[in-house]
């Protein structure tokens, strides 16, 4: 018999509809919304505007962490309440470049970044070589966060830290990371972080074509996420994890060494919150150490509940939900924000356990049943 | 005049906090051997599991699997590896995968991450899997989810991984647990067709079973072996009444 090739494989692991669904939404994401937003004048009722671009963008990149979260907490059961440190490490290193690509336009008209002035530094710290250069900072943003998350994860798997031990360590991680970053001496812009961006590659960030492109780079993103996930559950390795998720102990028993499949899955999952801060970073137009704040992390988690653990497209669903809500809340009503995201959370785990995915699920079921009757 | 040894345990001795539970204790398993090893609870058997798959370590004393491979520094996967198959006293399956997923993940192959992310399950993987849910006879559950399974089938499925394993040696803690009598007599078949061909170690408290089995019996106590032999004499024996009956 012929082998089946990798690509047909990897390819082959979505279905049909979820290939239609990712057509759909690509052609949304990457022209219609784009045309509205450039090509229709701005006085039109089909005008799409900046603020629109940029909130979806932004959903989006959370989307991209929330399948990153379900692929470590979903698929393999290890809940990680320090995933915001991944984003914003790739935010903080793409920032980096966004620094450097202000160049003299900044208030003190001086080749460093003006926090930098501000503390009277001569000259760019060490690990700042190279920041000016897109190609090195994009290798700083695939490596990064993922070395951080191998080094962390190695000590935690390889000690056998499981459950809520695990968890809580990661929120530890998270909150030292976020006190490291609010030091002005660290380097990285104190508790302003970096912000004022004027430029990608020489083009400007404001203009509403870079707006379209990157907004465009982020759907292509989650939608590769999506297919890259859909994969991973689906091949054996995936099994692997769903069954150390059952019973680790015999995962270990009939052969399996389950640090390398927790750290193999842990790794990945930060790579990817990494490449979505990199995204995030230049359309929001800021990074502080805000985004290492423990809560952050922690909305990360409701989001992926909301939406439905083990399910992949769940995760996007609730990083939606959750975040237009939020977006109205912060607006309307901005002091009950938190209550309304903890009742939530709350009335999620109380009678959606399996989240906004899993009620969709049992309705068509029970709409089934219903139609054989 | 017998066949070599295939697990050599000598003078192993663990101890928690102070209590010995495992207590000098020897043991010498043939190859192609089927043993049956009771004893009260508390004796040391689940322990003794423990140190021989690498879930305890032993204080002291030596482990050998077939006679010259040390176990005591190696971790649960590579003694595995080595060919030692351990079924829980609770049956531990993936409840979440089907019964088909649960036999796949225990087939004998190279169980590294970076080969699991591409791998393809071929015809004659496929076939081999076929062969054990006839044998299992669970070849109509084939894909049902395998948390759904009754107790008597998730003990069946255990033991399917452990054959899928292909070991050397199989650990068994109180395999028929749980399982209605025609289950357990079945059981007792599988178990004699695969002595010979494998070596096989069984922990149980079913006086019927053990009869059923046939093989050679030992009486662990407090951590070391009470008595040996065929199963007659151990029961005559007066040492072991003294431990069931007495106190």
């Amino acid at each position: 018999m012929k082998r089946t090739p990798f690509i047909v494989r990897f390819l082959g692991a979505t279905p049909k509809q979820g290939w239609i669904a990712i057509g759909i939404a690509a052609a949304i994401t990457m022209i219609l919304l784009p045309a509205l937003h450039l090509l229709v004048p701005t006085g039109s009722p089909f005008h799409v505007s900046a603020y629109v671009i940029t909130l979806v963008g932004k959903i989006m990149c959370y989307a991209i962490v929330a399948v990153a979260m379900d692929l470590i907490w979903g698929y393999t059961g290890i809940l990680s309440l320090g995933h915001g440190l991944f984003f914003a490490l790739g935010g903080y290193a793409f920032g980096m470049y966004l620094m450097r690509q202000i160049g003299r336009d900044g208030s003190y008209q001086s080749d460093l970044p003006d926090f930098m002035v501000f503390l009277d530094w001569k000259a760019l710290p060490w690990y700042w070589t190279g920041s000016d250069s897109i190609l090195w900072v994009l290798f700083l943003v695939l490596t990064v966060p993922a070395l951080v998350a191998l080094i962390f994860g190695f000590f935690a798997f390889r000690s056998r830290i499981k459950g809520v031990y695990f968890s809580i360590i990661t929120q530890a991680m998270v909150f030292a990371a976020m006190l490291f970053f609010f030091r002005n001496e660290t380097g990285f812009g104190g508790n302003n972080g970096f912000t004022d961006f004027k430029r990608i590659l020489g083009y400007s960030i404001t203009a509403p074509e870079m707006r379209v492109s990157l907004f465009a780079l982020t759907a292509a993103m989650l939608l590769a996420t999506l297919v890259l996930g859909r994969y991973l559950v689906t091949s054996k390795l995936g099994r692997v994890l769903a069954a150390i998720r059952d019973a680790e102990s015999r995962v270990m028993f009939i052969g399996y060494n389950p640090l390398y499949y927790k750290l193999f899955i842990w790794t990945l999952s930060a790579l990817l919150c990494g490449i979505a801060g990199a995204l995030y970073v230049p359309q929001v137009g800021i990074i502080n150490p805000g985004e290492m704040s423990p809560a952050n992390s922690i909305e990360m988690a409701i989001w992926v509940a909301v939406g439905g653990r083990g399910t992949l497209i769940g995760p996007v669903v609730g990083a939606f939900v959750v975040n237009l809500a939020k977006s109205f809340f912060t607006v309307t009503f901005p002091e009950y924000w938190l209550f309304f995201l903890g009742a939530i959370f709350v009335g999620v785990t109380l009678w959606l356990p399996d989240g906004v995915v899993g009620l969709w699920r049992k309705l068509r079921e029970k709409r089934a049943v219903g139609a054989v009757k | 005049m017998s066949a070599p040894s295939i697990l050599l345990l000598h003078e192993v001795t663990v101890s928690f906090d102070g209590f010995r539970a495992l207590n000098e204790l020897s043991l010498d398993i043939e190859e192609g051997e089927l043993r049956c090893i009771i004893g009260p609870n508390g004796a040391g058997k689940t322990t003794m599991m423990d140190v021989i798959t690498g879930k305890t370590r032993a204080d002291r004393g030596k482990v050998m699997f077939d006679q010259n491979i040390d176990v005591r520094r190696m971790s649960e996967p590579e003694i595995a590896h080595l060919g030692i198959g351990r079924k829980f006293q609770k049956p531990t399956i993936f409840e979440n995968l089907t019964v088909f997923e649960n036999l796949e993940l225990a087939m004998k192959t190279d169980k590294r991450a970076r080969v699991s992310l591409f791998a393809w399950l071929d015809d004659e993987a496929n076939d081999k899997i076929s062969d054990t849910l006839r044998l299992i006879r669970l070849d109509h559950e084939a894909d049902r989810q395998a948390g759904l399974l009754s107790h008597g089938q998730k003990q069946w499925l255990e033991i399917g991984m452990l054959l899928m394993q292909d070991p050397k040696l199989l650990l068994l803690d109180e395999p028929v647990a749980g399982m209605t009598d025609d289950e357990t007599a079945r059981t007792g078949e599988l178990f004699k067709s695969l002595a010979g061909k494998h070596s096989l170690v069984v922990v149980e408290h079913d006086m019927a079973f053990i009869e059923q089995l046939g093989g050679k019996v030992t009486v662990l106590h407090e951590g070391s072996v009470l008595a040996e032999g065929d199963l007659a004499t151990v029961q005559n024996d007066q040492r072991v009444i003294e431990v069931y009956l007495g106190r």
